[in-house]
């Protein structure tokens, strides 16, 4: 596995190599500047208040005792906003600023811009609102039929997808019913942004984010200006995850600049940010699976409810993707899906990796466990049996044309050797328990489990997908400008190392992500940005390279097929011109913008049938588990992985993604959860909503990076962000059902679901 | 004993070697809040102000600790250390910054920082540090991009090559 | 609003003088974190972490005497550990290793939470903590009489807890924490047992699942009835936990919270008094803390 990672080398640095990250240094020094960093000369700082309650109307709002406050310079609220009052990803349902009424704890009312943090806080608890508390409704399944919480009403989307025969049966059948809990991205760097207030009357935002034109344009809206007088600057960005698709403060923090007139910054504090952005929907969801007596699927019927909590967020598409990924990446015949997101005064949920697949993932593979069972069968076999190949149909119709190595995942990862050793072998920290020191080994059980998973990789559904790019070539020096935001994946890498194939140059300078002089890039999400902008960036250094030769074929007077670009020099291919890049342009500046777009996809019918996708990504786990059988303690040992990539473009970056995204499967099967009693949340803090420390998380067998190159895709790679968080949470499961003979229908698995369970089967025992 | 005025606060903190002056604060103000906006070292980082995350891991007096969980105002007469403080001058890196690099440990890099303090007190300490120790010893910072894989390869690196060193010196 | 940084116990007692109801600050491992969400806004300060007469720890014939300001991380000194162990076991689990470079036993007890780590250990070896006043006066408190409800205690304006006194060596002793996390986990249940094989007893404490920490005393009168004190061992395996466990798990008073349930605490507490009990009687070896 080690030659897979090797350490960044000074080598060609094109695609495939393990390429430095260009930000890395100044990121180990500490002088990388994120959004929380941001200072400017007179800078005044700003705090939100927020609704302590998930459901009030709101009779009536004082901001005068925050005014009153020394050293408070504005306070502002829903009266403020001078454009569209509300905003949102697909539809702008979320108001800027509460008025009449709450929705959700953490709805934000009004907003304090002052000389220091703590007297803009100070002052925003200062603000008196009175409620009439009104009962939250929390509970999904009620929730379309309850009076609605909002004029559009509670059901979020609904989608349906029936494929082949609803009425055929099969020989065997299982049900379940399944639930995810509410995840959390807990991203580490704080949400945060800088505004400042533009003699144009218009206003710069520096900010962290995941799409800079999409909040550009809800901002614009908002504050009644044209776009180009919302200029928004991409800031170093601290994790994101989904949780910065949609924006916090953006609108709030514009408003103050431009009533100030000073800039103004805002920094969430931790627990602001757990009630401050989406969070993943919880599902709740029931199966029905049944096969032939060899274990080939006949027919999956499934019924998926979603919390989309106050807002409708992105819910649209993570309710089609629940329902397009229902049955896994299975040959499925016969097909009855519902998926339907519902409104509720919960937190507002969205967009989180893996987007929909991660809920129906945990509920379809426990079925083929329960089906394996059922049928006497090795539970990767009956994966084997029905895995998806190319050629294939989905449960959308869609012909799936690319590659589908979902066999060769499974075997690999399934191939990959067991650790040699058990629990008796580790040290007592290495027990389940950890520090705590409470295993006992004759009582510690290890379980294996397995799991494969997959999602679309870019937008869907008809939705106008595209990434802008720009390559300039001036005096030998190559900028690539995009205004895709880099969240830590390492894309900033890739378009390096893309400029550094076409050119041969050693350096390659980036451009400021702006929105300012050029077009989007679309969201970094959805797996899609190697893909999106790497194309862009391709097709711009191409546009520039092809016109540099063109130019000097002309300026020499030879014909443009005899010169070629090669290790940062114009040559012809006899060697009898050997040129600078500086000196065949000749003084000229080259510059291309190019906008890349993916073939379109359809919108999905009123039975879910569509070419909706554009490519696919699988993924399969094997996690090693052991388990205090009395405590219910759980300790992930290893987690094995395979993953069809298409195409490794930098194989450093690759192993980053897949050992992140596992882990954070690992934390959501066994630890992490938004709790909620009522629509109040419990735990926004990091001592109460716990994500994998360095003694938690396992070390990550990278079993097969598959790499079948993706017809259609610019570099034959495919996303690879979202597929290890998606088979690694019910792999985890898997393995501890293996290990305690329990059913487990619930995620995250917290310790009374073992201790207690196991403890009344043992009364039972004769 | 040291008595800080009331009102608005006035204090010398030393940092890095340096005293810095910090004029006109508020009792509350926790050290990272000094280190970052009154003294504008801003390495250290603020994932969660409650010493849960580690990303703004110092030493004070060789002691790591969070300085979120620090009042300003009480680290007087003490001795701390930032990152930048473990940052060599001449604009390079020091051993373990370029081995988190080198070996891809760095993705978004808010909890970099407080990971280089952590392990560059770690190995000063304890230089031959099972996985398993360095789990422990780097289990108060939190990373959500890595899983941890690639930060333990970058520490193994750091132990291999002064290991190494330390060998052709003849120690 | 002042921040006084003593540089002696005289000073710190000068400081209180002038400003009774100062907070007292330590480690501020849990002060701040208060502080920084707002919900603490302290008027004056002292300081206590560079108090010399607070630091460290000191053998007195069988006991040994803790300063008050005394860190997690000193706890697991191996000359401290092998004097009391448990809390050498409790300090490792508290929190991270920069909490526990700062966070102090005289902090653990004045924020009396009853999930506080050390808290379980001080009740079953029965210590002795010493209070004191700018006057000269000192006091000597046993656990209960300090802490006396969740977040609650009986120390007024003007009291600094100077140092806790717990027998050296005694006994075996075994420290277990149930959390839902490897480290940096707020206990859930935790159980502190010391079987003392001079005195023939057994004390238990048990952790996080009261508002306070709880002596399981019925527990403890039943273990030391199977313990057999020559031998050395249990009579007869603790199977189905039998009445021991069902004695512990009727001691515990816990909550539902969002951090557990109260039937998984009390089964859990059950679980850890057991298996502390069998291995502090059985002498088994277990990694050093």
């Amino acid at each position: 596995m080690t030659s897979l990672v090797e350490t960044a080398e000074r080598t060609r640095a094109g695609l495939g190599e393990s390429v430095r990250r260009p930000d890395g240094d100044p990121k180990a020094k500490g002088e990388f500047e994120f959004s929380s960093d941001l200072g400017w000369e007179g800078m005044l700082w700003g705090h939100l208040l927020r609704s302590p309650h998930p459901s009030a109307r709101i009779t009536s709002i004082d901001l005068a005792p925050a005014l009153a406050v020394p050293g408070v310079v504005a306070v502002l609220g829903a009266e403020d906003v001078p454009g569209r009052p509300t905003y949102g990803l697909d539809y702008p349902d979320q108001p800027v600023f509460a008025s009449e009424v709450v929705r959700y704890v953490g709805e934000p009312i009004a907003a304090v811009a002052a000389d220091h943090p703590l007297t803009a806080r100070r002052a925003a608890e200062a603000i008196v609102v009175t409620y009439e508390v009104t009962q939250p409704l929390v509970d999904t399944v009620l929730a379309a039929d309850a009076p609605p919480i909002h004029r559009l009403g509670n059901v979020l989307m609904h989608q349906d997808v029936v494929h082949g025969d609803p009425d055929a049966t099969g020989a065997v059948t299982v049900e379940g019913y399944y639930e995810t809990g509410m995840q959390d991205q807990a991203f580490m760097g704080p949400e945060s942004a800088l505004a400042v207030p533009a003699p144009d009357g218009g206003v710069d935002l520096y900010l962290a984010t995941q799409w800079l034109h999409v909040d550009q344009d809800q901002i614009a809206a908002c504050l009644a200006l044209p776009p180009d007088k919302v200029r928004l600057h991409l800031a170093g960005v601290g994790g994101a995850f989904g949780a910065r698709e949609d924006m916090s403060m953006q609108v709030q923090l514009s408003l103050l600049a431009l009533r100030t007139g000073r800039p103004v910054k805002i920094v969430y504090s931790r627990e602001e940010s757990f009630l401050g952005h989406v969070h993943r929907h919880p599902a709740r969801m029931w199966y029905r699976h049944s096969a032939d007596e060899h274990g080939n699927l006949v027919k999956v019927e499934a019924r998926i409810i979603l919390d989309g909590g106050a807002y409708h967020s992105s819910s649209t598409a993570v309710t089609l993707n629940a329902a397009c990924f229902a049955a896994g990446p299975y040959r499925v015949p016969n097909a009855v899906i519902e998926a339907t997101a519902v409104r509720t005064n919960n937190p507002p949920c969205g967009a989180m990796r893996g987007f929909g697949a991660v809920q129906v993932c945990f509920a379809y593979e426990a079925q083929m466990d329960k089906l394996a069972a059922a049928l006497r069968m090795d539970p990767v076999a009956i994966r084997l049996r029905n895995a998806l190949r190319t050629g294939d149909r989905l449960l959308t119709g869609q012909v799936l044309a690319g590659t589908a190595p979902v066999a060769e995942v499974i075997q690999a990862c399934a191939g990959a050797p067991l650790p040699a050793g058990g629990p008796d072998d580790v040290p007592d920290i290495a027990l389940p328990g950890g520090a705590g020191r409470t295993a006992e080994r004759s009582r510690v059980r290890r379980g294996v489990g397995f799991a494969v998973g997959f999602k679309n990789l870019m937008y869907s559904a008809g939705f106008d997908d595209y990434a802008t790019a720009r390559c300039r070539l001036e005096e030998g020096r190559v900028t690539v400008t995009s205004p895709a935001v880099e969240v830590g994946q390492g894309l900033v890498t890739l378009q390096q190392q893309i400029a550094r194939d076409v050119f041969g140059v050693d350096e390659v300078h980036l451009g400021e992500a702006t929105t300012s002089g050029i077009g989007s890039a679309g969201s970094t999400s959805a797996s899609r940005q190697t893909w999106m902008t790497g194309g862009a960036v391709q097709g711009a250094c191409e546009a520039v390279a092809d016109r540099l030769l063109s130019s000097v074929a002309q300026r020499l007077e030879l014909p443009r097929a005899r010169f070629e670009i090669s290790g940062g020099r114009v040559r012809t291919l006899d060697g009898s011109v050997d040129l600078s890049l500086a000196d065949a342009a000749h003084g000229r500046v080259f510059e291309e913008t190019v906008v890349y777009r993916h073939p379109p996809t359809d919108e999905l019918d009123e039975k879910g049938q569509g070419n909706a996708h554009v490519s696919f990504a699988f993924a399969a786990h094997r996690a090693v588990v052991d388990v205090d059988l009395d405590l219910g303690l759980v300790r992930v040992a290893e987690m094995t992985t395979a993953q069809d990539v298409g195409r490794v473009l930098n194989p450093l970056q690759v192993v980053g993604q897949i050992e992140g995204g596992t882990s954070q499967g690992v934390g959501f099967a066994v630890m992490e959860e938004i709790v909620l009693d009522k629509g109040i949340v419990r735990n926004p803090s990091f001592t109460d909503y716990i994500i994998p420390t360095a003694l938690d998380s396992p070390p990550v067998h990278i079993a097969g990076l598959i790499e079948q190159p993706e017809p259609g895709s610019p570099h034959g790679a495919k996303g690879v962000g979202e597929p290890p968080s998606i088979s690694s949470t019910p792999a985890v499961v898997a393995a501890i059902r293996d290990a305690t003979g329990l059913d487990l229908s619930r995620v995250p698995v917290r310790p009374q679901d073992i201790a207690l369970a196991l403890a009344v089967l043992d009364k039972e025992r004769p | 004993m040291t008595t800080v005025k009331p009102e608005r606060l006035d204090y010398v903190l030393k940092v890095n070697g340096r005293e810095h002056h910090v004029h006109d604060a508020d009792l509350a103000e926790n050290l990272l809040f000094v280190l970052r906006e009154r003294i504008g070292l801003m390495g250290s980082k603020n994932a969660c102000e409650q010493g849960e995350c580690g990303s703004c891991s110092v030493l004070v007096d060789g002691g790591l600790e969070c300085s979120c969980t620090m009042l300003a105002a009480s680290a007087v007469g003490r001795e701390i250390v930032t990152v930048e403080g473990m940052t060599p001058r001449d604009g390079g890196l020091s051993d373990v910054q370029e081995a988190f690099v080198a070996e891809g440990a760095v993705q978004c890099g808010f909890c970099t920082p407080g990971l280089v303090v952590s392990v560059t007190d770690l190995l000063a300490r304890r230089p031959d540090a099972t996985e398993l120790e360095v789990r422990e010893a780097i289990s108060g910072n939190l990373c959500r991009c890595t899983g941890y894989g690639r930060i333990l390869a970058a520490v193994r690196a750091v132990q291999e090559e002064r290991a190494a060193l330390a060998e052709q010196v003849g120690l | 609003m002042p921040v006084f940084v003593p540089r002696s116990l005289e000073e710190a007692f000068a400081a209180l003088a002038e400003a009774p109801d100062a907070q007292l600050l330590a480690g501020g491992t849990d002060f701040m974190v208060e502080v920084n969400y707002g919900h603490r806004s302290p008027s004056t300060v002292v300081a206590l972490a560079q108090v010399p007469e607070l630091r460290g720890f000191r053998r007195e014939g069988d006991e040994v005497v803790l300063g008050a300001g005394l860190t997690y991380t000193e706890m697991e000194s191996p000359g401290l550990s092998a004097l009391v162990p448990a809390l050498a076991q409790a300090a490792r689990t508290v929190g991270s290793p920069q909490i526990r470079n700062a966070g102090t036993i005289g902090g653990n007890l004045a924020t009396a939470s009853p999930a506080g780590d050390t808290l379980p250990v001080l009740a079953a070896l029965e210590a002795s903590i010493t209070v004191g006043r700018g006057d000269g006066t000192r006091r000597t408190l046993t656990l209960d009489e300090l802490v006396t409800g969740p977040k609650r205690t009986s120390l007024q304006p003007g009291d600094v807890i100077l140092d806790v006194r717990l027998p050296a060596g005694r006994g075996r002793q075994e420290f277990l924490k149930v959390g839902t996390r490897n480290a940096m986990v707020i206990a859930v249940a935790s159980a502190a047992v010391v079987v003392d094989f001079e005195r023939h007893t057994v004390r238990i404490a048990l952790g996080s699942v009261g508002p306070v920490v709880i002596r399981a005393r019925e527990a403890e009168h039943e273990a030391e009835r199977l313990v057999d004190w020559e031998a050395r061992r249990l009579t007869g395996r603790l199977e189905g936990w039998g009445d021991f466990g069902e004695l512990v798990r009727a001691a515990a008073r816990p909550i539902d919270d969002h951090r557990s349930t109260a039937a998984y605490r009390r089964h859990a507490v059950g679980v850890c008094a057991c298996r502390a009990l069998e291995r502090a009687v059985s002498g088994l070896e277990r990694e050093a803390a």
